[in-house]
């Protein structure tokens, strides 16, 4: 963080630390966490839109930026993204086709083939190319920008595609569109995903395999079902439990969890959930722990971030302090 | 991607918007507003009045703007024959006034243009590239900024010495860190938006994404600043002639006219006061210009 005369460095804020996954080829991750847990951000770095301060990339096991890997340009044509917000996403004084057009264009194609691959792409997410290619941003729906958005992420024919909170801002039912649209593109093309959301049930439609964030850590990864039906890590348990239920009978009462992350400047020492779980202990302040198949010995593609066989094993959720 | 087949899914949740021939462009949006706007509307026709009396001075001039008659010196208006009166040498004055309109025109518009070309393309670059380029060239211009503007612009002619030229360098020179300093503002606010940061994960390069993405939405408010800026221009520009570091009598011009029609503030006051009258009026068109421009650009992003 800069301010103050001169714009000096006046606090660091540690958005992602030591987090490190890896996608399979042709599968969907889903980053799941709260608001400020360093999801965007960790997009942001693949795609080194943001400079990381240490790591690397590796894309189908050439690294980026180094000498002997593929440049940062490459990566771009073959990872693309989908931003949140539908309309900032488009630039306002270009029509729609032109918008999807652009990025082919500036890699060498000609303005007639690039134009004319932008209204095929229209076409494949369901907006009819005669209607809507010299359309403007603001008189689109936010659903129908948002596929002019998806369109123009498959312009550059990417392997992997990022989706930030696409649907987040969505109605239900466009919503629902979307992600039906999203799961024939990936079919056709061949596509892998990386699709982050703090919506559980939407995560859950989506995904093969779950990556759950905290304060800018990874707490827990594994394959959806495992996570869903038998979460081992205490903040995994009370965010699956802070969902309503739909039962009157059996209304919520506690809230598993209460109170907003401690701030991302000052994390806690140690694991950063600490000072909201239940189960902490000393250990827990002392060592960062470290993403590690359960203590228990099952399920060793569920990896956990926690010290206590006890926090892992217990199937209650964790009560806030 | 081989195949294309064209997917085309029931639209019914979203069919907010009805087929329609494709939209006009922004631009145009933007002259069709500006159309509408009757003050915009009369004041550029009156703009365009006095711009042509510029450019066809002897056609709209009834006299030589230098030759004076001593005897008929300062006559009033309503003369017969020199219907704005004459000036301290016998000059027509409405002559002197249209030829003088050439002068202090291109006083208003060629600082301005120069300090466009230059103080826009620092801002845009200072904008976009953001961290030590950015802090270098803003904080440099704000030395410049620190002078007021009628100050820098005497200091530096009084450098340079007087005449059309280098007052023309001068005013150049006085609006170079405004433009900036708005062009930065711009372009760092649309650098944040997100589909600049779409355009930079495409892989595209850095003139392909100021050049198709940031200059289309950035010159809108830059234009419109300038606009504005050409009147304070006209009138920095008399004002140095009036203090003689600009253009030299007997030229005519606007500033130097009030200069040497001071002493005749007495003896004729209306005469006395008509070069300010242009300059006032003309000022005053190019500013409510600038703001029915500045509707005309906000109306569009409201609909």
């Amino acid at each position: 963080m800069r301010g103050g005369l001169l714009n000096r460095r006046v606090a660091t804020v540690q958005a992602v630390d030591d987090v490190s996954f890896s996608v399979a080829k042709g599968e969907v991750l889903g980053i799941v966490g709260e608001s400020g847990c360093g999801k965007s951000t960790t997009a942001r770095l693949l795609m080194h839109l943001i400079a990381p301060d240490a790591g690397e990339v590796i894309f189908d096991g050439e690294p980026v930026g180094a000498p002997h890997g593929i440049t940062v340009k490459e990566l771009r044509r073959k990872m693309q993204m989908v931003f949140q917000d539908s309309y900032a996403s488009l630039n306002p004084r270009m029509t729609i086709v032109e918008s999807i057009a652009y990025a082919p264009r500036m890699h060498g194609m000609p303005a007639a083939a690039s134009r004319q691959r932008a209204e095929a792409l229209l076409g494949q997410v369901g907006l009819n190319p005669s209607q809507f290619a010299r359309r403007y941003p603001h008189e689109l729906s936010g659903g129908q920008r948002q596929r002019v958005n998806i369109a123009r992420a498959l312009a550059l024919e990417p392997r992997l595609v990022i989706l930030d909170e696409a649907v987040s801002a969505l109605d239900k039912s466009i919503e629902a569109q979307v992600l039906n649209l999203l799961r024939d593109l990936k079919d056709r093309y061949n596509l892998t995903y990386l699709f982050i959301s703090h919506d559980l049930n939407v995560v859950e439609y989506v995904s093969d395999r779950v990556l759950v964030m905290y304060l800018g850590r990874v707490v827990e990864t594994g394959p959806v079902d495992s996570i869903y039906l038998r979460p081992r890590h205490p903040y995994t348990r009370a965010l699956l439990a802070a969902k309503p239920t739909l039962d009157p009978d059996r209304r919520t009462k506690h809230f598993p969890l209460t109170g907003d992350p401690p701030n991302p400047i000052n994390p806690p020492s140690g694991c950063r959930f600490r000072t909201r779980c239940a189960f902490a202990t000393a250990v827990c302040a002392e060592h960062v722990p470290a993403l590690a198949p359960p203590t228990d010995g099952e399920d060793p593609w569920h990896l956990v971030a926690c010290h206590l066989p006890e926090a892992q094993a217990n199937t209650e959720t964790a009560h806030a302090r | 991607m081989g195949e294309v087949t064209t997917l085309f899914l029931p639209k019914a949740a979203d069919a907010s918007v009805s087929a329609q021939a494709a939209s006009p462009g922004y631009w145009r949006n933007v002259r069709h507003h500006l159309q509408r706007d009757p003050i915009t509307v009369a004041v550029t026709l009156l703009l365009l009045l006095i711009i042509a009396s510029a450019i066809f001075a002897p056609v709209f001039a009834t006299y030589d703007p230098y030759q004076g008659n001593i005897l008929t010196r300062l006559q009033p208006i309503g003369t017969p024959g020199h219907w704005l009166g004459t000036d301290e040498t016998g000059r027509d004055l409405y002559s002197r006034l249209v030829y003088g309109g050439r002068l202090s025109l291109l006083e208003g518009v060629i600082p301005v243009s120069s300090a466009l070309m230059v103080g826009g393309f620092l801002g845009i670059v200072a904008g976009y590239a953001g961290g030590l380029t950015n802090s270098l060239i803003m904080r440099t211009m704000d030395v410049f900024y620190a002078f007021p503007s009628v100050l820098l612009a005497i200091a530096i002619c009084g450098i340079l010495g007087n005449g059309f030229v280098n007052s023309m360098f001068a005013l150049s020179i006085v609006f170079v860190p405004p433009l900036t300093r708005i062009s930065e503002t711009v372009t760092a606010q649309v650098r944040g938006l997100d589909f600049v940061e779409a355009a930079r994960a495409s892989g595209t390069t850095t003139m392909q994404i100021i050049r198709y993405h940031v200059l289309s939405n950035v010159l809108g408010p830059i234009l419109v600043y300038a606009t504005s800026l050409i009147s304070i221009s006209i009138i920095l520009a008399a004002g140095l002639s009036f203090l003689g570091l600009g253009v030299n009598p007997p030229s005519a011009e606007w500033g130097v006219m009030l200069n040497s029609l001071r002493q005749a503030i007495y003896v004729q006051p209306y005469v006395a006061a008509l070069p300010g009258l242009m300059i006032f009026v003309t000022s005053m068109c190019f500013n409510l210009m600038s703001d029915g421009l500045r509707s005309a650009m906000d109306v569009r992003l409201n609909t």
